[in-house]
């Protein structure tokens, strides 16, 4: 335990403390914190943390027990940073920030290099409701919808098997090439690469629309089943 | 006897939380059952009032967390309901002075000896909130038919559902079904339409609401009272009774729609 509680990295940043968990076991790990944290209330009394968790696989379960308990402490927990999907998508569930801007200067280039996994699409089967907010690094396909106050940003296209009600930014890196459809599109924003679509200017159409950029501006179309279109 | 315990919650303040808090528990204390509520909004506490005990409180929540009083110290009995008892909130403290471990703490002391306990949650998404539902068994989402409170409405059922806090259900408050016939305001059906879980109440627009606030007797033990009748009725679906929605009868088709939206994600 003392061996874990030492292999803490505690940095301060810009927005509050950057605590990195060394590799374990998460109760250990969790444990070992919260002891550092008792150890030295003054020190984080008030705290805003973000904890970096590695390779660690986090429910929604352990990461609300672990940010009640740091709460009581007074310590806010707002960003959880993990290279695991999952992890990362409970922390988006929670509302936590999951990147930290400015972070280490010297990874944040191969952060974004190589190519945009266009084949890859993050699967999110449920709705999302105001206050998510959903960056995917490839495609996302909603089977849901995606209400009001709910944001979902994409560097590849985006499908909702539902209502899209909420904003949407497809092609988030700069390509003009993503689009986005919905079984229902009536959106309080739309916008594919740099270019956006406000959803006052959107008319109310019930059926599957799917919009992409023609001539340098979003456009929209009714989606045609196969063999009965007009062509 | 185990008490099940609910958190009424809702985002926004205002819609009527703490009114419709008092009405389920008196509802419920009429019908002989044992209720206690707790007032989840430490430094603004009002349930109190509702209730018409402001003058009784000698302890509150905050007392019987930090050890200065025993919980039957804290529980206010009702003056004309006898199950019916109210822990209140501190009002020179804030919500730092509770954690949801104490909640729960507090609320399984409680349930031996009660049917339900009902928890009225303070408005927002930060701690009081979070203290308020760590130990409901249920949650009851209360709003309005405005764009505002549903919005609300929606992230609070998010974070519900992000918590794996099952089966949030909505109650619909200040419904004005003449300003809904004008398309001035919302539908019933179109505040489920987007919020897609089950309801449990819609409450008309009544001024008798505010008037009983006021005097401290909740409209609920007025039988002439619509907003009455419809808290009496989300009581009686809260014990597992089948009632029909109040006034949903009149148009036609509209209950048959309601639960297939309801139905549709159960």
């Amino acid at each position: 335990m003392d061996d874990l509680i030492a292999a803490i990295r505690i940095k301060g940043m810009r927005d509050g403390l950057l605590v990195s968990l060394p590799e374990g076991e998460w109760d250990e790990q969790s444990a070992a914190l919260l002891a550092q944290i008792d150890s030295q209330p003054t020190f984080f009394q008030g705290a805003r943390v973000a904890l970096e968790v590695g390779t660690q696989v986090l429910r929604v379960n352990e990461m609300v027990d672990l940010r009640d308990k740091l709460s009581e402490r007074s310590v806010s927990l707002w960003a959880v940073i993990s290279e695991s999907p999952v992890t990362e998508q409970t922390a988006q569930l929670l509302g936590l920030a999951t990147r930290v801007s400015k972070l280490r200067p010297e990874e944040q280039h191969s952060l974004d290099a190589g190519p945009v996994p266009h084949d890859m699409a993050l699967f999110v089967n449920r709705t999302l409701r105001s206050g998510t907010r959903i960056e995917a690094q490839g495609s996302a396909v909603v089977v849901g919808d995606v209400n009001p106050g709910a944001e979902l940003v994409a560097q590849g296209s985006v499908i909702v098997w539902g209502r899209l009600r909420g904003t949407v930014h497809a092609g988030s890196a700069g390509d003009r090439g993503a689009i986005i459809c919905a079984l229902e599109l009536s959106p309080m924003r739309l916008q594919i690469a740099g270019e956006a679509l406000e959803g006052s200017k959107i008319d109310q159409d019930e059926h599957a629309r799917t919009a992409s950029i023609r001539d340098g501006a979003i456009v929209l179309e009714s989606w045609q089943p196969a063999g009965t279109g007009q062509a | 006897m185990t008490a099940q315990v609910i958190t009424l919650s809702s985002g926004k303040g205002g819609v009527g939380k703490t009114t419709a808090v008092a009405n389920i528990a008196v509802a419920l204390a009429a019908d002989g059952l044992k209720v206690v509520c707790i007032d989840g909004d430490i430094g603004l506490r009002n349930l109190d009032v509702v209730l018409g005990l402001e003058n009784r409180i000698v302890y509150d929540v905050v007392d019987v967390i930090e050890g200065r009083c025993k919980l039957r110290q804290a529980m206010i009995r009702d003056k004309h309901l006898t199950g019916l008892y109210l822990i209140p909130a501190a009002q020179t403290r804030d919500k730092t002075a509770v954690s949801p471990s104490d909640m729960v703490r507090v609320c399984n002391e409680l349930r031996p000896d009660h049917d339900y306990i009902l928890i009225d949650s303070p408005a927002g998404i930060e701690r009081g909130f979070r203290n308020a539902i760590a130990p409901a068994d249920r949650v009851f989402v209360v709003t309005n038919p405005e764009i505002s409170a549903v919005r609300d409405a929606d992230r609070v059922i998010g974070i519900l559902e992000a918590e794996e806090k099952r089966n949030p259900a909505l109650i619909i408050n200040r419904l004005n079904p003449a300003l809904v016939k004008q398309n001035d305001m919302l539908s019933a059906e179109d505040v489920l339409d987007l919020l897609g879980i089950p309801l449990i109440g819609i409450v008309p627009e009544d001024q008798s609401v505010i008037i009983g606030s006021n005097h401290g007797t909740p409209v609920a033990q007025d039988p002439r009272s619509r907003a009455g009748q419809a808290f009496r009725n989300i009581a009686r679906r809260l014990r597992g009774q089948e009632v029909p929605f109040l006034g949903m009868e009149k148009q036609s088709g509209l209950w048959d729609r309601l639960q297939k939206i309801t139905g549709r994600r159960a």
